[in-house]
């Protein structure tokens, strides 16, 4: 992890309260995907916390949408603002395990990171298959980025305005779930998790540090207490407790 | 040259900066950013006789100038403390050390003072008799003076080394808390521990934390952490640890003047893990901005 400054180049609204910002920097430190940067905000005291969606030695893009008053401020920061990071943070998805066509499954605004795990995954040849789930056609987003990697994800909405109708559960009911990597809501988290036969789950925790130091995102796994922040934010299914 | 020096009951510290228990951990996240022999000594996280899991998700909340935690003392239990964390935090730190222990009944805190003791890095023993975020135990000694004096005539019949009763805000009196632990044989205090808060989220007519209420902490607490070692240094002869909301060395400075011998760090560390670096690093620039040689001689001398 290094405190460094990224320079804001873009944001762009995607979808209705969904922001994607670009920023270039240093960032030859991030490892694997689904890690993520912790942002100071001038007005706040903690900082963000926000998944990676996808990077390159000298740049990254962050999707998120806003939930409160910090993602808000982060929505409104103009480009040319050079921003204070802890980065990269979390250990990020393990591509290794789940053999050359695995399943990822994201929900809502926890695609971005599913995003950028299938970016690496085409980039070392492998070649995954994608499920994304949202409760709306006002919340799909990231699908042409998904075709531009040649991938075509199975779209679902709660309310069947996109694709098809229903959970990922559900389009995932004639999919091999061998092996699944996913992030999302903590309920479509455990849903998968009943339906695959192994995987890696990426999860959600209000953190204060996000580097390890505080315990305030700790959960108790099978093989002990876990940081989210530290020793997540991905823990492999034999681990999870719920 | 400016000397920034301060003694603690026979130990000296190369500068008064230390971090606060439970924003450090056993210092291994910060051993990778910076040098750990830079920090006057380290609090670290505090011990109870059992491994302990704290408290449900959430247990962080964003606040005005600071933030609540209701983390719940999760520690990996005494004899883990004992045998592995403190043999590595060894590794990474090479000067003696704080260790925080806390506990359910005076027999826990006895307990965790025998084995610390023993413990050869422990220069100082602090007694945390005021943690908001546990039940039955925790802020329930630090509230009640008669309570605190038993847990420290306890502690300190079973240690040589300097013990430091660690006080609660949340008193009506900090004063008269502090002279029954000073009568009771503590060396020393260290204040304040956070003070107990709550935030509401409106839109879901829930509290934020799953555990209700946690402890604020951060620069907003800091003119309560000034106003409370003023009036405990004017209360007793024993040195204190000030601490609370410190994030600048003008900070550090503050606290001392008000009757600080040394301070910790908390929360600061966690948004900006270079603040203790940072803080050693331009006070000696300051002290020379404000005419100061020693460091000790400007120790309590708000009347």
């Amino acid at each position: 992890m290094k405190q460094q400054y990224l320079t804001v180049r873009s944001v762009t609204e995607i979808q209705k309260n969904i922001y994607k910002m670009k920023l270039s920097g240093n960032c030859t430190e991030i490892s694997a995907p689904g890690q993520f940067i912790n942002i100071r905000l001038a007005g706040f005291y903690l900082r963000r916390p926000i998944s990676i969606a996808s990077w390159d030695a000298a740049s990254l893009t962050i999707v998120f949408r806003t939930v409160g008053a910090g993602t808000e401020a982060l929505s409104r920061v103009e480009p040319g603002t050079s921003l204070d990071v802890l980065m990269p943070l979390g250990n990020g998805f393990d591509l290794t395990k789940g053999g050359s066509s695995p399943l990822l499954i994201g929900g809502g605004i926890g695609l971005p990171p599913v995003y950028g795990l299938a970016r690496a995954m085409v980039q070392e040849g492998m070649t995954p298959r994608v499920i994304a789930g949202f409760n709306t056609k006002n919340d799909v987003i990231l699908t042409k980025d998904f075709n531009f990697l040649g991938i075509e994800p199975v779209i679902t909405t709660m309310d069947g305005s996109e694709g098809l109708r229903g959970t990922v559960t559900d389009a995932a009911a004639n999919a091999d779930t061998g092996y699944v990597y996913a992030c999302g809501p903590e309920p479509m988290l455990k849903a998968v998790y009943d339906i695959c036969g192994d995987g890696q789950f990426s999860f959600e925790a209000r953190m204060a540090c996000g580097f390890g130091a505080c315990m305030g995102c700790s959960c108790k796994t099978k093989y002990g207490y876990k940081r989210i922040c530290k020793d997540g934010p991905v823990l492999q299914k034999e681990e999870i407790i719920w | 040259m400016v000397n920034t020096q301060v003694h603690l009951c026979g130990l000296t510290l190369d500068n008064p900066v230390i971090p606060a228990s439970g924003t450090f951990g056993y210092g291994r996240e910060f051993a990778e950013l910076y040098d750990l022999d830079i920090l006057g000594s380290i609090s670290f996280k505090g011990t109870t006789p059992e491994e302990r899991g704290g408290n449900p998700l959430p247990r962080i909340a964003e606040c005005p100038q600071g933030m609540l935690n209701s983390v719940g003392l999760q520690n990996p239990g005494l004899e883990e403390v004992c045998t592995r964390e403190l043999k590595e935090l060894a590794k990474i730190y090479h000067k003696p050390v704080i260790a925080n222990i806390s506990g359910f009944s005076v027999e826990d805190y006895v307990t965790c003072a025998r084995a610390m003791d023993r413990e050869e890095q422990v220069g100082i023993i602090e007694v945390n008799i005021s943690c908001p975020n546990v039940h039955n135990g925790g802020m329930a000694f630090g509230t009640d003076p008669a309570s605190a004096a038993e847990v420290t005539k306890a502690v300190r019949r079973v240690t040589d080394k300097p013990v430091f009763m660690k006080l609660s805000p949340n008193v009506t009196d900090i004063a008269e808390i502090a002279r029954a632990c000073e009568a009771a044989g503590a060396d020393g205090l260290s204040l304040i521990n956070t003070l107990l808060g709550m935030r509401i989220d409106i839109q879901r007519r829930q509290p934020v934390l799953a555990n209700k209420m946690g402890g604020y902490s951060g620069p907003a607490i800091f003119p309560v952490a000034v106003r409370m070692v003023y009036q405990a240094a004017r209360a007793v002869r024993i040195p204190i640890i000030g601490m609370g909301g410190i994030s600048t060395a003008e900070d550090v400075i503050e606290m001392m003047m008000a009757g600080a011998t040394a301070v910790q760090v908390g929360a600061a560390n966690l948004v900006d893990p270079f603040a203790c670096p940072n803080i050693i690093e331009t006070l000696p620039t300051l002290m020379e901005k404000l005419n100061i040689r020693n460091l000790e001689e400007i120790i309590g001398v708000i009347e």
